[in-house]
């Protein structure tokens, strides 16, 4: 009996266990960090292993590390390829007004655009323009949705 | 857009106010709407056929635009015309008020017209039948294409006269005319009359565009394009469809709004992530910066006296409402409740701001007195946002967007309306998908 009651404890805390550990792998796989898209579905890539865009939190415009990283192999890529200029192109989710959202737009390209210049990218390659919430890639109306449109996406403009 | 020629005849009577007759009391919402019978216009035999016009019909059909407005205030209740009890020709003369009275009505509005050498001449008369008594009465003489007009004109005296404020029914709204998926929105600028007639698309759909807004005192128009890729600040004449680039700022310039003179262009210049706000002269080119610090501020309004300017910024973190002065001194934050707060627009009466407020996944539309106290919600939903203000400063129309399911199938945007009682919120009739709505003045004044 004291067996079976300590092995059936024993089995509800592997139990609990199975569920929280599939939680945070769901919340893993769902690709959300706090509210920051870390997923892959929607990134096109600038050349292999160079993603093109970056995501940020609500309302904000800093850079995460893994946004720092895809932006350093951005620089790699572009001081390898002197020619090439680009545009950043800034986005926002749809839960805020239109006219905020441009101006954050605006903010989050302009953050993706200075870690560039950091590493050594010339500010006359690098052109800005933000979109606001006008041109999101996710139409839903769910959280994922809104974290894979908070972003700034590198596009070649030559 | 042709320009619209309307000559005000004669006023026949002057009414005097010496009786105490109905009025609405228009503080309260809809609760007790005012029974009203708008009797046929009646159609002079002698009237001429004119291009494009069901001369007999036209009694009935400006009845009909006067019944919809009416109605769509929430303050009157118009009475079905089977109950009507005598001919519109006779009515018109001298109507019988105890007759009107057994059907419930309150007020009575008669009238006749005539379409003779190209003109259109119309007259009608308000009765206040508990009085027995002649209200107001008008007539004039205008080109039969502007029928629906005359149709709104005799609303607003009616109106007034009932309300004691002026109308609004004689008034445009420009707005955004949308169509495709949300991924792929095409936006075209569209003008219609307030009750949804006469839409007019005033761009191809070739470029992005956003945020028109009236000029308060004549019919310009400031708008934001993507034309060339560039995002920037437009002037529109939409009578003769010239516009112009707003200033020569290198970098997107958005937000804009008239000042209440119709002189000046206020709206935000971004760069390098920053953006500020700037107003620029019409008449002098002059460019002049308004605020400079390091958030964003934009969504700037002036107040109806010119001397103030309200604005959302997030300096202190996150979206808030703030108030200066004209030349960006004495910045004040006036909103502190719980939320976040954006596009302030100031009330032609210049008592109120009307502004978006979001909270906990829900938007918001409300007024604030100007200095952010007496905060009311009127309305609430999954998305909606930009209110424009009617110009007698009594209703607001907004923009609202809908999903019918979570991965955003049935993507919907509609403009609506609210009386600021918070009552009578009704979506209008647009021909597409439509946001950004703004609010024309009165065309005939």
């Amino acid at each position: 009996m004291m067996f079976n009651k300590n092995l059936k404890n024993i089995l509800l805390v592997i139990f609990a266990t199975l569920i929280l550990s599939a939680c945070s792998t769901a919340k893993k796989s769902g690709n959300v960090d706090g509210d920051v898209y870390t997923g892959k579905e929607t990134v096109k890539f600038l050349a292999s292993g160079v993603p093109d865009r970056v995501f940020f939190a609500t309302n904000k415009s800093s850079l995460t590390t893994a946004a720092r990283e895809t932006l350093r192999k951005q620089a790699t890529y572009l001081r390898k390829n002197k020619n090439l200029n680009v545009t950043i192109e800034g986005h926002a989710d749809e839960r805020g007004t239109r006219e905020y959202n441009l101006a954050l737009g605006e903010r989050r390209a302009n953050a993706a655009r200075d870690y560039l210049m950091t590493y050594g990218i010339s500010g006359n390659r690098i052109a800005v323009i933000s979109y606001g919430k006008e041109k999101p890639v996710n139409p839903a109306g769910t959280p994922l949705a809104w974290s894979q449109n908070r972003r700034s996406v590198t596009v070649k403009v030559n | 857009m042709k320009k619209i020629f309307l000559i005000l005849v004669l006023n026949i009577f002057v009414i005097s106010n010496a009786f105490a007759l109905i009025e609405i009391d228009i503080t309260r919402g809809n609760l007790d709407p005012l029974p009203i019978a708008v009797s046929p216009l009646h159609v002079d035999v002698k009237s001429e056929n004119y291009e494009g016009i069901k001369i007999k019909e036209l009694g009935e059909d400006i009845s009909k635009i006067i019944e919809d407005n009416f109605r769509n205030t929430g303050l009157f209740n118009p009475l079905k015309k089977e109950a009507f009890v005598q001919k519109p020709d006779i009515t018109h003369l001298k109507p019988r008020f105890e007759d009107w009275r057994l059907i419930k009505a309150q007020a009575l509005v008669s009238g006749k017209l005539l379409i003779t050498d190209q003109k259109l001449k119309v007259e009608f008369r308000l009765w206040d039948l508990a009085a027995a008594k002649e209200m107001t009465a008008l007539a004039f003489t205008t080109t039969p294409s502007n029928w629906r007009r005359v149709a709104h004109i005799i609303s607003d005296k009616i109106y007034e006269r009932l309300t004691g404020e002026e109308g609004y029914f004689d008034t445009r709204i420009i707005y955004v005319a949308e169509s495709g998926p949300k991924e792929q929105r095409v936006k075209k600028l569209a003008i219609m009359d307030q009750d949804g007639a006469n839409t007019k698309y005033l761009t191809l759909g070739n470029e992005l565009v956003l945020t028109p807004r009236f000029n308060p005192t004549n019919q310009m128009v400031t708008y934001m394009s993507y034309f060339r890729n560039m995002p920037r600040v437009y002037l529109l004449d939409i009578e003769t469809g010239t516009q112009e680039v707003v200033g020569n700022f290198p970098g997107m310039t958005f937000a804009p709004r008239f000042s209440p003179d119709g002189k000046k262009i206020v709206m935000s210049f971004a760069k390098d992530g920053n953006s500020d706000i700037y107003t620029m002269d019409l008449d002098s080119r002059v460019v002049e910066r308004i605020t400079d610090h390091s958030s964003i501020d934009t969504s700037p309004s002036f107040s109806p006296d010119g001397k103030f300017i309200a604005f959302n910024s997030d300096r202190s973190g996150l979206q808030q409402i703030y108030v200066m002065r004209s030349d960006g001194s004495g910045v004040k934050r006036i909103t502190f409740g719980n939320g976040i707060y954006g596009t302030p627009v100031w009330s032609p009466r210049g008592d109120l701001i009307a502004f978006t407020k979001m909270r906990k996944g829900r938007f918001y539309i409300g007024v604030m007195r100007i200095d952010g106290s007496g905060e009311r919600l009127l309305t609430e939903n999954y998305y909606q946002e930009a209110p424009s203000w009617s110009p007698n400063g009594r209703v607001l129309v907004f923009y609202r967007e809908t999903k019918s399911g979570s991965k955003g199938e049935g993507f919907s945007a509609k403009l609506w309306s609210i009386d600021i009682t918070g009552y009578n919120e009704r979506r209008l009739n647009t021909k597409s998908d439509a946001s950004d709505p703004s609010w024309s003045s009165l065309l005939s004044k």
